[in-house]
């Protein structure tokens, strides 16, 4: 067969991906790939584009796999435009290439925002949020103006508007319906989205139809609406609604829709059999989609087809969306208006929180067919599979959006009732079936199932699942349980934890000679320098063990995203002199480091190079300070209220309980990170019941809370103990962190950790109060050991010579590492972007 | 068009770049070779390798400070910044087939490390 000739227009998200589906079908042999982009770059996540504000790159969002275009031998022509296509000829000439001939022509321009023609619509400081280009002039315009306003609510329009929020603009949003998301939520949903968006600092106008827009008296616009009000602004983003690029095919003389969209067919082939349209400018059935699942789903079917599988038909898509607009979760799925004829509705508000979900189920109450949640959108994923795969609903549907009391039973729906056509991610259409067998194929990690299956590669919101699912397959296949450390260890770290113990071992090699295999890993090392840490509390640098540790615990810091560590001296529960303050800038100062308050109540300096690292704590050891242990997993802060001696309300000294335990605990490791808090009285300012550790004074005495996580997945500490005197405080604690440390998984926080302990947090109690195993003594006894023996490591670090060499970059020369480059913003470092070492790098040659 | 005389356009040679002993076993160190930076490894056995110390995926240079052991078999080191493994003795890496780190030849002479670059 001769080569055939493919010409892709638009390379967005979705030509991209026709790009990948279509070379891992056909060779270079077998095809010759031209593209082009009127962008002046490849492909990038637009999804994502909004999270360019929140500090990402043109580079971090880019979706091109590293040389895609060089090893799949594809002629990409960026900046250039398509502007005719002579089907005749069978050729398009775009804005520098005349006549380049195609025997199959892909349509993957997408769709442009739609601006509304009021009078004024296109003054200066008037922008559209769609590309990085329309991103960079709105960050520019930003600097200059104090209020911006985003013309359309929809979910494009709330994505803008956080992105001007970002910008540290006053921001307001202007939507012509009723309520916020007309189109995925019902008007109370609607509502209560607008008053937690409002919470945060937006102003919001509904029903507001702009009228015109004309020079305004305090800001360069004014807008003037029908209802006789008016808003003045100093930019403005419209966001109502898209159109599709469809004018070349206009032209071209293919078939489009009344209302714009490129007509296609199930192989998404345009009117011209020899040209296919995927993506956002594709009109099926009469509909467009404005995400980019479905175009995902268009570009694999046009590529099998090219490649000549007509195995794969387009027959619609889900529309169902999980977002979070500005921290509040909103899910909409399926029927979520209750259209469907008899449908009927669950609803649970909770004004106080801000909650509000709805059920949409069928008349016969069997089914479900939609659902809205805002504020909470936990049940996203498993009413979706409900509806998506028609299972049947259970006998209360109401437990579905309930919240769950103590002592209730966890809801929720077990992977297991899926059917293996399920679709998991919704993002690259990936089933529960896929997953299966890719599990079966020998995937047991997370990762693994990533790049074979691309699930969960897209927006993520499907992780949690894809890693229930694996977890059920593995137990299945009778791999489960085990829960081998890694493949050099047959054990789980809780048993590692008594082989070290009991045997005595004081090496990672000992132990790996002993019950291991092979060399080791990246996860068993850190796991094993951990628990011998547990065990015996020896200096982690010492070079028997200093290969064993994570970059960060090697060179006591936190690694940075450009290879520059961080450092955070200790605050015991948050207090410090004035004194103290003062060296912290001074060193920053002298040092060049970016200075911030961190979330644990203590200040964290970055950007140090890894040769400074001895130098600056030399500096802030003598000034009396010590490790914070930010890089290490152990204890990082106590976090305190000001207490009693301060506070009119404060009922006991929270500050000193809270300094009393983190120099009792500093430096203790653990499983995963620990973190404590103490409050002086309920108002509980110090969030405690978030904490590992959380402690709530009263009249009576200390209330001991246990296992709270903020973090990816909050979980509200759990009560152990009331009224409890110091001395008692201190035992339970100590017997409490010595049971985790003994029995914990590896990175199982202790909020995990409780969730699967047989028994719960009873049994916590047994063990802890009431001494049930008879080894409270032991455990204290443990602790006792690691608390006398605790010695700082930076102190003991820059004080041994053997330690020190460690800290250069380059083995055979002082020079620092040139790839390191930081920028000034707000009056401060920060890492230069890659496209800004670019210029660095063409201005200091020119 | 001038005939070009026929000479090894590599410029390449060998550089000592520090002792076997200052590295300690199971990890690495970076040199710095003819203005490259090289990450050289000691793994148990006192064998040796050097791969070019860029993390393609974080763009820093930091190969060096990654966590060496073996996977299947292989002897690979951890990106310090995303953990993907990379094979010591290919620079493959091993999530993603499309990407592969620059080796460089390494040998050890009197207990000298000596990297060619
Ligand atoms: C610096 C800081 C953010 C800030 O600027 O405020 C921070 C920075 C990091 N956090 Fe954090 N977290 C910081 C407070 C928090 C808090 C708030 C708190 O402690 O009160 C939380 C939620 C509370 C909690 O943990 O329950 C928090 C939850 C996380 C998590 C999620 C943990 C979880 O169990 O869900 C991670 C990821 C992990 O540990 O695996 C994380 C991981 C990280 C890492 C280590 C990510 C990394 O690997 O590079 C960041 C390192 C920064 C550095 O180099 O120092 N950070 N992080 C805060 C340091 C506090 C300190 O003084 O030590
Ligand atoms: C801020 C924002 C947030 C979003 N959030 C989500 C979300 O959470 N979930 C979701 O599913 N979707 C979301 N979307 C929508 C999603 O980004 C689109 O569905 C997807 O990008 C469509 O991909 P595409 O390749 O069809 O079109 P595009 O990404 O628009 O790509 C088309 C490309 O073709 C180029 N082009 C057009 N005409 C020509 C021509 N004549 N010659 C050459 N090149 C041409 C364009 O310049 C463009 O680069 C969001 C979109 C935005 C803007
Ligand atoms: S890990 Fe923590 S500090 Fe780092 S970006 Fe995430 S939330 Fe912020
Ligand atoms: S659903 Fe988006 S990545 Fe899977």
């Amino acid at each position: 067969m001769s080569t055939q000739k493919i010409v892709v227009i638009g390379n967005g998200m979705v030509g991209q991906r026709f790009l990948e589906q279509l070379t891992g079908r056909m060779g270079s042999d077998q095809v010759e790939i031209t593209v082009f982009c009127e962008e002046p770059r490849a492909a990038y996540d637009r999804v994502q584009l909004t999270s360019f504000f929140a500090g990402k790159s043109a580079i971090d969002l880019s979706v091109v796999p590293d040389r895609f275009f060089e090893e799949k031998a594809i002629t990409l022509r960026l900046n250039d435009p398509v502007i005719a296509i002579d089907r005749e000829k069978k050729t398009v000439s775009s804005a520098r290439y005349r006549d380049v001939p195609y025997d199959k022509l892909v349509l993957a321009t997408g769709s442009y925002p739609f601006v509304p023609p009021i009078p004024g619509h296109n003054r200066r400081g008037c922008y559209v949020y769609r590309s990085i280009e329309d991103l960079e002039v709105i960050r520019a315009a930003a600097k200059k103006s104090r209020i911006g306003t985003v013309i359309g609510g929809g979910l494009l329009g709330l994505e803008a508007a956080k992105a001007l929020k970002d910008l540290g603009l006053d921001t307001h949003v202007v939507e012509f319906a009723p309520r916020l998301m007309a189109v995925q939520l019902d008007e109370a949903g609607g509502k209560l989205l607008q008053r937690k968006i409002e919470a945060l600092g937006v102003t919001v106008h509904t029903s507001k139809s702009t009228k015109e827009i004309v020079d305004g008296e305090k800001h360069p616009h004014r807008m003037v609406f029908a209802d006789g009000g008016a808003l003045e602004t100093d930019l403005i983003v419209y966001s109502a609604g898209i159109r599709p690029h469809d004018a070349l095919a206009r032209a071209a003389k293919i078939t489009v829709g009344e209302r714009g969209g490129i007509g296609i067919d199930e192989y998404c082939r345009t009117s011209d059999p020899d040209i296919y349209a995927i993506g956002e400018c594709a009109l099926w059935n009469g509909r467009i989609f404005g995400l980019v699942a479905p175009g995902y789903q268009m570009a694999e079917i046009a590529a099998r087809h090219v490649a000549g599988d007509e195995s794969l038909r387009f027959d619609g898509a889900d529309m169902s969306t999980k977002l979070k607009l500005m921290g509040v979760d909103v899910a909409s799925l399926g029927d979520a208006m209750g259209k469907t004829p008899g449908a009927l509705d669950y609803l649970y508000t909770n004004p106080v929180q801000g909650i509000y979900k709805k059920l949409v189920v069928s008349g016969d109450g069997k089914q479900l067919l939609g659902a809205i949640l805002v504020g909470d959108a936990a049940e996203y994923n498993g009413l979706l599979q409900m509806a998506l795969n028609a299972i049947p609903l259970p006998e209360h549907p109401e437990d579905m959006i309930l919240p769950v009391r103590e002592g209730g039973a966890a809801k929720g729906l077990g992977v297991d009732m899926l059917p293996a056509n399920a679709l998991i991610c919704s993002c690259n259409s990936v089933s529960k079936g896929a997953i299966c067998d890719a599990v079966t194929a020998g995937c047991t990690t997370v990762g693994a199932l990533k790049t074979a299956t691309k699930a969960g590669s897209t927006c993520g919101g499907c992780s949690p699942m894809v890693k229930q699912i694996l977890d059920a397959e593995l137990r299945k296949q009778g791999v489960e349980v085990k829960n081998h450390l890694c493949e050099h260890f047959p054990w789980s770290r809780q048993e590692l934890f008594h082989l070290v113990r009991v045997g005595g071992l004081k090496t990672f090699g000992d132990l790996l000679a002993k019950h291991g295999s092979g060399h080791g890993c990246d996860i068993c090392k850190p796991a094993v320098a951990s628990i011998l840490a547990s065990c015996w509390n020896e200096y982690v640098l010492k070079p028997k063990h200093a290969p064993l540790q994570d970059t960060n615990d090697r060179f006591l810091a936190n690694m940075q995203k450009d290879g520059t560590y961080s450092i955070v001296p200790r605050v015991p529960g948050g207090e410090i002199t004035p004194e103290k303050l003062i060296v912290l800038g001074a060193v920053a100062k002298k040092y060049r480091l970016y200075t911030k308050i961190t979330g644990g109540q203590r200040i964290d300096l970055f950007g140090a190079r890894v040769e400074q690292l001895p130098l600056i704590w030399r500096e802030l050891v003598d000034a009396g300070f010590e490790s914070g242990h930010a890089y290490g997993k152990a204890l990082r802060t106590v976090k305190s209220c000001v207490g009693s001696t301060w506070c009119r309300y404060g009922v006991q000294d929270s500050v000193g309980m809270a300094i009393q335990l983190e120099n009792r605990y500093r430096g203790l490791r653990s499983p995963h990170k620990l973190k404590m808090g103490v409050s002086g009285c309920t108002r509980e300012c110090a969030e405690a019941q978030g904490k590992d550790v959380g402690i709530i004074a009263t009249e009576k005495g200390w209330n001991l809370y246990v296992c709270g996580n903020g973090g990816i997945k909050p979980r509200h500490a759990d009560l152990l103990a009331t009224g409890i005197d110091d001395a008692t405080l201190v035992k339970y604690i100590d017997r409490f962190l010595m049971f985790y440390i003994r029995t914990g998984d590896r990175l199982q926080r202790t909020s995990t950790w409780l969730d699967n302990l047989e028994g719960g947090i009873d049994y916590v109690k047994q063990v802890v109060c009431e001494d049930s195993l008879g080894i409270g003594a032991e455990l204290e006894a443990d602790m006792q050991k690691l608390v006398d023996t605790y010695e700082c490591e930076w102190k003991n670090a820059i004080n041994d010579p053997e330690s020190l060499k460690r800290f250069r970059h380059f083995v055979n020369s002082d020079a620092p590492d040139p790839n390191i480059v930081f920028v000034a913003e707000r009056g401060q470092i920060r890492p230069a972007r890659e496209d800004e070492k670019e210029t660095e790098k063409e201005e200091a040659t020119a | 068009m001038t005939a070009r005389p026929n000479i090894d356009m590599s410029l390449k040679q060998w550089t000592a770049v520090c002792a076997l002993d200052d590295i300690m076993p199971d990890s690495g160190v970076c040199a710095l070779v003819g203005g490259r930076q090289v990450a050289v490894f000691r793994v148990s056995g006192d064998q040796v390798y050097a791969l070019a110390n860029h993390d393609p995926f974080s763009k820093a240079n930091v190969m060096s400070r990654g966590i060496v052991g073996d996977l299947k078999g292989e002897r690979v080191v951890a990106s310090p910044v995303y953990k993907q493994h990379f094979s010591l003795a290919t620079g493959q890496c091993l999530e993603d087939s499309t990407v592969k780190l620059e080796t460089f030849a390494v040998r050890v002479n009197n207990n000298i490390i000596e990297v060619e670059a």
